[in-house]
């Protein structure tokens, strides 16, 4: 399960006067530049040869895990399969070279695609409208909650300003509602996982813009009383908004629209398998309900005609002039949008729902062989989602062994850690989320080094607390490198490792 | 199915260890009333086959124009090697390298990725991307608000020459804290923004100055080594660094800055550091500023990067070197003067700003609305550029050209001659 050892740094490799001279145009006279605007020294990049670049990213490579190498487990990121065909077709020369301000004739194929994924992205989750171009789950929330601002705005109710998120909220929910200017307030979740009543209807009122869920919930549970936390925010005059990180668990079941929700994004790095790149990039394209409609980010594709005579065009703010606004250069991240449209083409309406299907089946499958081999749930008495959440309490109590520790241990078994210490609710938590595209063989082989370690754990918990053995390297120190910040090479610097 | 691998023995196995006795009794907790009508929307599935050929039945719809646009999104040469590695299943197929040890591949890449931007802009530090220029811009703009702590304002000052699709989102992501942005105003001589234009604003409290100028880090001054002190935040797109035109996305936005300014900064940032045998390891820190962490205090809601196209940049910037970056930049620079002076011979053909220098576009008056010659010209297969009316109204009938290394002098004729097909046809 060993992963090859450390390499170089690119520019230990370089050597003056090398250079990958095949990829380099010819010298060409330009018109001169005044001396004041010249740089006066080359950059320092790396000088080396085409092979040289070829060997040290290749072996890079060699040093990572991913979903193609290994199994990832990773709650709260639907690390499923990325589907080559999506990529094959986004890499399409005509669509790879397609300029963003094409004219329209050269964009109808394009816009075609685009506007065809807002209308399943509608369709899929019951709302009334859907922009693509937020760039990112988190760019995606900021949309929703500038779109929400902007409608207590357009209605002169100007003292709403607070957005409420349960305590098990993802981080980005707070920091969105923070970077729109709002403030946010925390309700309680109860001990059966659900969003305590209670104390959210202590918590709205005048000032309520919204609350911010995801449903199921992080603690990967359904919130069953969602109809009844609509009812509460909507009658204090807020609006709900719907983070889409575990939209996989209820595709083609249930829809944010007929949940009331009346925003929401979508992950498509999540749900609809665009890769997720080592941290991307991702696309967090939005929906909204009918309030929400005239406020939508820019730009939106609309279909004139049908049929043959169908005719594709971006929408501007000419014709959405209550618009928040632009929010991505031009038309976020196509390439990625091109790969969803073509795993949601591939699923089509029968598939949408078998990925919630097999999602639920393998968390629950799992959840229930892990519990056999002594793990703890965090809520046993409820049914799992597509994830769900392990307590190690007792094991970080009785043996010392943290989940940091268990979760660095599963690398050198040949596992992906599973998402830790969220929600922060839970303590000695590990949040797991098989995704549908996982065979019951590679689950049961989890299973077995999960039991493995919680064996480890009682007869040699140094090798657990030590872990990983068998990486490129051990655990780093964290605090040496916040504190003695070394976040770039220099020119002159000694190799930190000698090239072979 | 597509994608699940599941046996009818799997599904049975599997049931009977959950103890249900079916799948969908897994879904007894969502209530009956919320559950899914229909999904008429959605069309039947496609297999590969089918899909590939739906897409490239789309592809040729959109064919491939000889392209002289720019304006943010540049046509380069990308050499074969960029994609080919980006593409490897290890980079494609991973997540973000919170688990540092299973995750170095990716982590090191970034350092040397900030490494890279670090020499090309002359700063201190940069971070591992965000997503794209604009939203850079916008980023920048609300980070100077937290890092100049000699001012009060939320007044941001910016050449009215910005890309106006920059400024359009450096306006709607820093609206909701309440910043102002004022344009200065250009010179209607040669396009630029005079010293003078700041005069007006002497004692003003200003947090910030946003200045564009072409991302030539390869042959202009850096921008760390501008004035006396340099600049202090320093983003743009690199879009041009391995990224594919791609309709305008993926790219990824770079943002360095001084070291003292390094904790106001917004997503993620790598470091060096050693493993607990003494061994160099990357690792992401300075994490206190992030959303996971920070919550609503974090420096920005981000928790992306442009994982993927910032790789793309590396492998190009190693591929290129400092000499073929230079080279790069230079034949730009000639082909775009000679593609403006070419077209300039036309009849109703003049350049907008004299013999202001040009990197790789130049700004052309034409005798009559922009926009119905473009029209011509895109029947024809060129897209001819970008009409600027829309964005600079008092410029009149302008056009934005633009030129790299990879238009060939051929492509410059037959543009130059196109074009004068077009305005002789007077409608």
């Amino acid at each position: 399960m060993s992963l090859p050892m450390a390499e170089p740094l690119i520019h230990d490799y370089g050597r003056p006067g090398r250079g990958a001279r095949g990829q380099w145009p010819p010298e060409e006279a330009a018109p001169p530049l005044p001396a004041a605007l010249r740089r006066a020294q080359p950059a320092a990049l790396p000088e080396v040869s085409e092979l040289d670049v070829v060997r040290h990213y290749t072996r890079l490579s060699q040093l990572n895990f991913s979903i193609d190498t290994h199994f990832y487990p990773l709650g709260s990121c639907t690390m499923k399969y990325n589907p080559r065909a999506c990529n094959a077709a986004a890499l399409l020369p005509e669509l790879l070279n397609r300029h963003p301000l094409a004219s329209p004739a050269h964009s109808q194929g394009f816009l075609a695609c685009m506007f065809e994924l807002q209308e399943m992205l509608k369709t899929i989750t019951g709302m009334q409208g859907v922009a693509l171009t937020p760039m990112a789950g988190a760019h995606g929330e900021f949309a929703g909650v500038a779109m929400i601002r902007a409608y207590h705005r357009a209605r002169g109710d100007l003292a709403r300003n607070e957005i409420i998120v349960p305590t098990a909220a993802h981080g980005t929910n707070p920091a969105t509602a923070t970077m729109c200017g709002c403030v946010a307030r925390e309700v309680a979740v109860g001990a059966d996982g659900d969003v305590d009543l209670e104390a959210l209807r202590a918590t709205v009122g005048p000032r309520t813009a919204g609350i911010m869920l995801t449903n199921p919930s992080t603690l990967g549970v359904f919130e069953r009383r969602i109809a009844e936390v609509a009812r509460v925010v909507h009658e204090a005059g807020g609006l709900l908004y719907y983070d889409g990180a575990n939209l996989n668990a209820i595709l083609g079941k249930v829809r944010p629209g007929d949940m009331h929700f009346d925003v929401m994004h979508m992950n498509l790095h999540k749900t609809f398998s665009t890769p997720h790149g080592g941290g991307g990039p991702g696309a967090g394209a939005i929906g909204v309900g009918p309030r929400l409609l005239p406020f939508m980010p820019l730009p939106i594709v609309a279909r004139s005609g049908a049929g043959e005579a169908a005719r594709y065009r971006w929408l501007g703010e000419a014709d959405l002039p209550q618009s928040i606004g632009r929010l991505t250069g031009f038309n976020g991240n196509a390439g990625v949008l091109l790969r969803a449209y073509v795993y949601m083409r591939m699923l089509g309406r029968e598939g949408m729902s078998r990925v919630a299907d097999y999602a639920t089946l393998n968390s629950n499958y799992l959840l229930a062989r892990l519990q056999q081999a002594g793990y703890v749930a965090a809520y046993p008495a409820r049914r799992a989602s597509h994830e769900f959440i392990l307590t190690l309490k007792a094991l970080a109590q009785q043996q010392q062994v943290t989940a940091m520790d268990v979760a660095k241990r599963l690398l050198d078994l040949g596992f992906h850690a599973p998402t830790t210490y969220f929600p922060l609710l839970v303590p000695e938590c590990l949040l797991i989320e098989p995704t549908e595209t996982e065979s019951k063989e590679t689950l049961d082989a989890f299973v077995v080094a999960m039991a493995t370690i919680l064996r480890e754990a009682a007869t040699d918990p140094e090798q657990v607390r030590s872990a990983p053995h068998t990486m490129p390297v051990r655990r780093l120190d964290d605090v040496r490198a916040a504190r003695e910040l070394d976040l770039a090479w220099r020119p002159g610097a000694a190799a930190a490792t000698a090239p072979a | 199915m597509p994608f699940i691998p599941h046996t009818r023995a799997d599904v049975e196995e599997m049931l009977a260890a959950i103890g249900a006795p079916h799948i969908e009794s897994l879904f007894d907790e969502i209530p009956a009333e919320l559950r899914v009508q229909s999904l008429a929307g959605v069309p039947e599935g496609l297999n590969e086959q089918q899909v590939m050929r739906l897409m490239q039945e789309r592809a040729r719809q959109d064919g491939m124009p000889l392209n002289f646009m720019g304006a943010g999104a540049y046509p380069h040469h990308i050499p074969a090697a960029v994609w080919q590695l980006v593409s490897r299943g290890e980079f494609y197929s991973a997540y973000t390298p919170y688990q540092a040890e299973a995750s170095q591949g990716t982590l090191q890449s970034i350092y040397e990725f900030q490494s890279m931007i670090v020499a090309l802009t002359g700063m201190a530090v940069a971070n591992a991307s965000l997503y794209d220029g604009a939203t850079a811009v916008a980023e920048a703009c609300l980070m100077a608000v937290r890092a100049n702590r000699k001012s009060n304002s939320a007044r941001v000052l910016h050449a009215a020459t910005l890309n106006p699709a920059y400024g359009a989102v450096a306006r709607a992501t820093t609206a909701g804290q309440g910043l102002a942005l004022e344009a200065l105003a250009y010179a209607r001589a040669d396009g630029r923004v005079e010293p003078a234009a700041l005069t007006p604003y002497a004692g003003n409290d200003i947090t910030a100055l946003v200045i564009q100028q072409p991302n030539f880090f390869g042959v202009l001054k850096p921008p760390g080594q501008w004035g006396k002190r340099g600049a202090d935040i320093v983003v743009g797109d690199g879009q041009p660094l391995g990224c594919p035109l791609s309709s305008g996305g993926p790219y990824f936005g770079f943002m360095a800055t001084r070291s003292e300014f390094v904790r106001q900064m917004p997503g993620r940032i790598v470091g060096r550091t050693v493993d607990t045998q003494g061994r160099p390891g990357f690792t992401l820190t300075l994490q206190a500023r992030e959303q996971h962490i920070r919550r609503g205090k974090a420096t920005s809601n981000i928790c992306t990067n442009q994982g993927l196209l910032m790789m793309a940049g590396t492998i190009y910037l190693a591929l290129m070197g400092a000499e073929g970056l230079a080279r790069v930049a230079n034949a730009c620079m000639a082909r775009t003067a000679g593609l403006v002076a070419a077209l300039a011979r036309l009849p109703g053909v003049r350049r907008a700003f004299g013999s202001a220098a040009c990197f790789h576009e130049g700004v052309l008056l034409l005798d009559r609305p922009v926009a119905p010659v473009l029209e011509a010209l895109a029947a024809r297969g060129i897209e001819g550029g970008v009409d600027l009316a829309p964005y600079f109204p008092e410029l009149g009938a302008a056009l934005l050209v633009c030129a790299t290394e990879v238009h060939a002098s051929a492509d410059v004729d037959r543009y130059a001659s196109t074009l004068g097909e077009v305005l002789g046809a007077r409608t």
